[in-house]
């Protein structure tokens, strides 16, 4: 009978974890593997020079993206036949580093996507807390709004601004924050509605909180988990955004790099220089593909509520 | 005799959605005093806990409306008061304790924190008095370690503690009157019986008045000094607690005190009222529990029957009583 038990309790022990060892490796990669490629692109976007340490000369970046030299136009990257070392990922039509443009666009690309984020979580929250906290007519308004937003193409919003007051970084910003606290309106607004019937909110009351109170110090740490989980997830959507606008040419105007309009440049000659291209590609592709899976792992981690997201 | 802390005169809350208008409590009246504890009892929606919420005017809006009566506490007519002065009087003059410990503490702050905020509320204190403030709350319901237990977090603890705290909350600022909503309901019978019996001591020892919802006639015959029972949102006998036991007059006291399962007692079936309560939004003319009442007579489909005083402190609303 003892013998029994303990047979049946070393073979219900891996049933216990979860999951197999193989699975549980898996999982920490997926958040391994996102951090390590998001640090280090964030590293690189901050490295990319030490201009804002007043070191101008000191830099990441082996070359001034901006710089033109027509001599060097479309060299390949350093492994094909012609490419050279100088330039390890080639240069463009006008001879620019990829590499250092590169480099160089992770900064803007990120600093958009990082301001949008903030921008949108804060827009987003507010009126997301103040539409299912007070409810009646508040919400009503509130979540029209919201619904009207979320019923607006994106693109063609941001175009439409980008147009009117002509390309730079605070137009992109202003674009996508535009439309872009939608949807955090909703989830916040969807956790207001869980959280205030729940009887701490009521114990608040009680005790003779005010309602702005209640909403700040009782609701709004309450929905901070479900907020990170989002904003991680937007960073891939964001880096999107961005790069579709500049490759439309309503982003960040040239010759200022970003991820985006350097897919932009290189594609008429996508057949015969293809390095343009594909490099800045792929990092679009790693950055939003980390985002997205560190998102995940957040959310299985801090909110198993949120699966259907 | 001790002053009556709260009076509450023909009180009438009513939910208006869309189907009309529902009259959780109508025409409620009943007192407290210092020191005294109050039993309100009833079947489920019998409007005890809407009674409570207009007390401290925390109606669900826009739903829900107190549309007559008046609530006088310590000589001040609460119907008068504007929101702000609404909320100094809550949680300082009158608190309450919530049914469910492991849902009425907020997560993310400590049990500390939680006692602080309503310190801290109704008091310009320093940060290291609210920590004695705080501790002090703890002893007061007899929470062990206090000094320890203030930096713990609601998970930490186990259901009776985290009432316990809650209990802390509630009497942080001593106020004038606590409304119990049926704190121990979801404590096993062990704690729910040191839970009164410490309710009992701080009462004591604070001379706080009590209005105790519950519909368990065992808590009632524990803890309570006069009870009043509601059916359908108003109420129908009040009695200090041994008349109510001994010589319930309105039938439906009685078929409840006969509901409750006796031990010496087998029974093969346990004891029922027929029917069930009327709905609120169409209320019967006459007596709201003729429809089910054993011993009804004509006059009771017709007409409401007044409240009648028989004996000092007890009180009936039935036409079999003239």
């Amino acid at each position: 009978m003892l013998e029994k038990d303990s047979d049946s309790e070393t073979a219900a022990k891996p049933v216990i974890s979860g999951l197999s060892l193989q699975a549980r490796v898996l999982r920490k990669l997926t958040f391994i593997i996102p951090v390590i490629i998001l640090s280090l692109i964030i590293l690189m976007a901050i490295f990319a020079d030490l201009a804002w340490l007043g070191l101008p000369d000191v830099r990441l970046a082996p070359f001034d993206p901006e710089k033109i030299s027509m001599r060097d136009r479309l060299m390949p990257p350093f492994w094909a036949e012609e490419g050279s070392t100088d330039h390890l990922l080639g240069t463009d039509k006008m001879g620019r580093d990829i590499l250092s443009r590169l480099i160089f666009g992770a900064r803007i690309s990120l600093s958009v996507s990082l301001l949008v984020i903030l921008i949108t979580s804060f827009i987003g929250t507010v009126l997301g807390i103040l539409g299912g906290y007070l409810g009646g007519r508040t919400e009503a308004f509130l979540m029209r709004i919201t619904d009207i937003s979320l019923a607006f193409p994106p693109i063609l919003v941001a175009m439409l601004l980008a147009v009117s007051m002509g390309p730079s970084f605070t137009t992109v910003v202003l674009a996508i924050s535009l439309l872009g606290w939608a949807p955090y309106a909703r989830l916040i607004r969807g956790e207001t509605l869980r959280l205030r019937e729940i009887d701490f909110v009521a114990q608040a009351r009680i005790i003779g909180a005010s309602p702005f109170r209640i909403m700040l110090k009782h609701i709004f740490p309450n929905i901070i988990n479900p907020l990170i989980i989002v904003m991680t997830l937007q960073i891939g959507l964001l880096i999107i955004t961005e790069a579709s606008l500049s490759f439309l040419g309503v982003g960040i105007p040239p010759p200022a790099p970003s991820w985006g309009n350097m897919v932009n440049d290189g594609r008429n000659l996508v057949d015969t220089a293809w390095w343009i291209s594909t490099f800045p590609g792929i990092a679009i592709a790693l950055v939003v593909l980390s985002g997205n899976f560190l998102g995940d792992w957040l959310r299985d981690k801090l909110d198993p509520r949120l699966r259907q997201l | 005799m001790s002053e009556v802390v709260l009076r509450v005169e023909d009180l009438r809350t009513s939910f208006f959605t869309r189907v009309g208008e529902f009259k959780a409590v109508d025409g409620v009246s009943f007192y407290v005093k210092e020191g005294e504890t109050f039993g309100l009892v009833g079947e489920s929606a019998c409007g005890k806990s809407v009674t409570a919420l207009s007390l401290l005017r925390l109606l669900p809006e826009p739903a829900g409306k107190i549309v007559g009566g008046k609530i006088t506490l310590d000589g001040i007519d609460l119907m008068t008061l504007d929101k702000k002065e609404m909320r100094e009087i809550r949680g300082k003059k009158i608190s309450m304790i919530l049914q469910d410990p492991m849902t009425s503490l907020n997560p993310v702050y400590t049990v500390g924190d939680q006692i602080g905020e309503a310190v801290r509320l109704h008091q310009q204190l320093h940060d290291n008095m609210v920590e004695d403030e705080v501790i002090s709350a703890l002893r007061l319901l007899r929470i062990p370690a206090p000094e320890q237990r203030v930096h713990d977090y609601p998970f930490q603890m186990s259901g009776g503690m985290r009432q316990r705290v809650v209990g802390s909350i509630a009497m942080s600022c001593r106020p004038r009157l606590l409304i119990a909503d049926e704190p121990t309901t979801a404590l096993d019978a062990t704690i729910q019986a040191q839970y009164i019996a410490l309710f009992k001591d701080i009462q004591k020892q604070t001379g706080v008045a009590i209005i105790f919802i519950t519909h368990d006639f065992g808590v009632v015959a524990n803890i309570c000094h006069r009870v009043a029972v509601m059916y359908a949102g108003s109420i129908v006998e009040t009695a200090p607690t041994s008349i109510i036991f001994k010589a319930p007059i309105h039938p439906y006291t009685s078929a409840l005190i006969h509901s409750v399962p006796h031990l010496d007692r087998r029974d093969d079936r346990l004891y029922s009222i027929e029917g069930q309560p009327p709905s609120l939004l169409n209320l019967p003319p006459g007596c709201r529990f003729a429809p089910r009442c054993p011993e009804v007579m004509d006059i009771c489909h017709k007409e409401q029957p007044p409240t009648v005083e028989i004996s000092d402190g007890h009180s009936v609303s039935c036409w079999r009583v003239k």
